[in-house]
């Protein structure tokens, strides 16, 4: 969603690309294949993994956008304490329990992984644009690049994890 | 007696260097920046993080516990070279836990620094995750452990500048962890907020309570300027 904090240069974006599969258009699925596809979020379910492997397939040139996608994110906390123990402090032990609680075990609930992934751990992943969120300006570096067949590079002052 | 002074060359630059200085102090000097992690200039070098590893007289040797010798040729700034190091710092991000968005050293973190300044977008090395503990024992510093990088500033400056031992390394290779001198952890040991060590790390490792997120973003140390901008401005004022 950070792509909106392009602003106006939304419009000039609108006149050069086609939005496919995207939270704008609230299209779903891919039918076809695009040229370039961003990624944001990590992995943390076998939903974002299907999600993430439809995205390989369909995209030409798969960007890893913002620190989520790039090293697990704020999600990624639970990475060093272990999925067990988390469902436990919250759902067995948590504080705000009334009598036994019970952890989620839903069919319709996608799976947890033992531990959130980066995108590049999952599948191929061809560029990153860090930051969290990459600043509008980074984001129009990176797209303005791509439209012109370049490899996204960011200045100094644009390249950021934080 | 002043010390003899002589010449070495470096990228094709001839920098002046005295007697029982460094390969990096002499270039410090000359406004030319090579990249480093466990150097500080006002401790004793030890030569452990290899961030500074150029090919001098052919040989890959790090520059902070090299002395300067006279007719020395030094290849510091070569793409081979920068992509090398930059392998280190994707490994040492990989090997902790360095959740920059959420980091109090953001913008003022040396690792981060290096990261930017060798072209570093992503770490893309599998990532470790290791399990390490918080220490907040002590009333006025905390460690946290997920950010150590084991550059041995805080043991150098414990010992050499505050005369205690406050810091050690236990363990090798990829298990080596830094630890304090006390069982009950870093507030039973004799460390004090103004010791040298409290102020020498380069990451968030060794923080003092009550103290951070005081600068806004955008004017922390590296924010606009990348690391080693400081040296190179002396050589750029000498120039002109
Ligand atoms: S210590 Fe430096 S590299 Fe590590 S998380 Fe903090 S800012 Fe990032
Ligand atoms: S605590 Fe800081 S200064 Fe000490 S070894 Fe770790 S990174 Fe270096
Ligand atoms: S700066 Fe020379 S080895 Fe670390």
């Amino acid at each position: 969603m950070s792509l909106l904090d392009i602003d106006e240069r939304i419009l000039e974006l609108v006149d050069l690309v086609d939005l496919d599969v995207s939270p704008f258009d609230d299209k779903k699925a891919f039918d076809r294949q695009v040229d370039v596809g961003f990624v944001e979020g990590g992995c943390s379910n076998e939903y974002n993994v299907k999600e993430l492997r439809e995205f390989r397939k369909h995209c030409r040139i798969l960007i890893s956008v913002g620190a989520c996608a790039i090293n697990g994110g704020v999600p990624a906390m639970r990475n060093t304490i272990g999925l067990r123990e988390c469902l436990e402090a919250v759902y067995l032990n948590g504080p705000s329990l009334e009598g036994a609680g019970m952890i989620p075990n839903d069919e319709d609930l996608p799976l947890l992984l033992d531990r959130v992934y980066p995108s590049h751990e999952i599948v191929k992943i061809d560029y990153f644009l860090p930051g969290c969120p990459p600043s509008g300006d980074a984001m129009w570096e990176g797209l303005k690049a791509l439209l012109t067949g370049k490899a996204p590079t960011l200045p100094y002052l644009l390249c950021k994890y934080e | 007696m002043v010390a003899a002074s002589f010449k070495f060359n470096i990228d094709g630059i001839e920098v002046e260097a005295t007697e029982g200085q460094s390969v990096i102090e002499a270039c410090d000097e000359a406004g030319i920046y090579i990249p480093r992690l466990c150097h500080h200039p006002e401790l004793p070098p030890s030569g452990n993080c290899r961030v500074c590893t150029c090919k001098i007289n052919g040989r890959h040797s790090a520059a902070c516990v090299t002395p300067a010798a006279h007719g020395m040729v030094i290849e510091n700034d070569t793409p081979q070279l920068t992509s090398d190091r930059r392998a280190v710092i994707e490994m040492l991000f990989v090997e902790g836990n360095h959740p920059c968005p959420y980091c109090v050293a953001s913008g003022d973190c040396e690792l981060q620094a290096l990261g930017y300044r060798l072209g570093m977008v992503a770490p893309t090395q599998p990532y470790q995750w290791p399990e390490r503990k918080i220490d907040a024992t002590h009333p006025d510093i905390y460690l946290d452990h997920d950010r150590c990088i084991l550059c041995s500033r805080c043991i150098r400056a414990s010992r050499m500048e505050d005369g205690k031992t406050v810091f050690g390394f236990e363990g090798r290779g990829i298990a080596m962890r830094l630890n304090v001198d006390a069982q009950g952890g870093l507030g039973e040991t004799q460390m004090a907020a103004i010791d040298k060590a409290a102020s020498v790390c380069p990451v968030a490792c060794i923080v003092i309570k009550r103290h951070n997120y005081q600068v806004p973003n955008g004017s922390r140390r590296f924010d606009k300027t990348p690391i080693g901008s400081d040296i190179e401005a002396k050589r750029t004022r000498r120039q002109s």
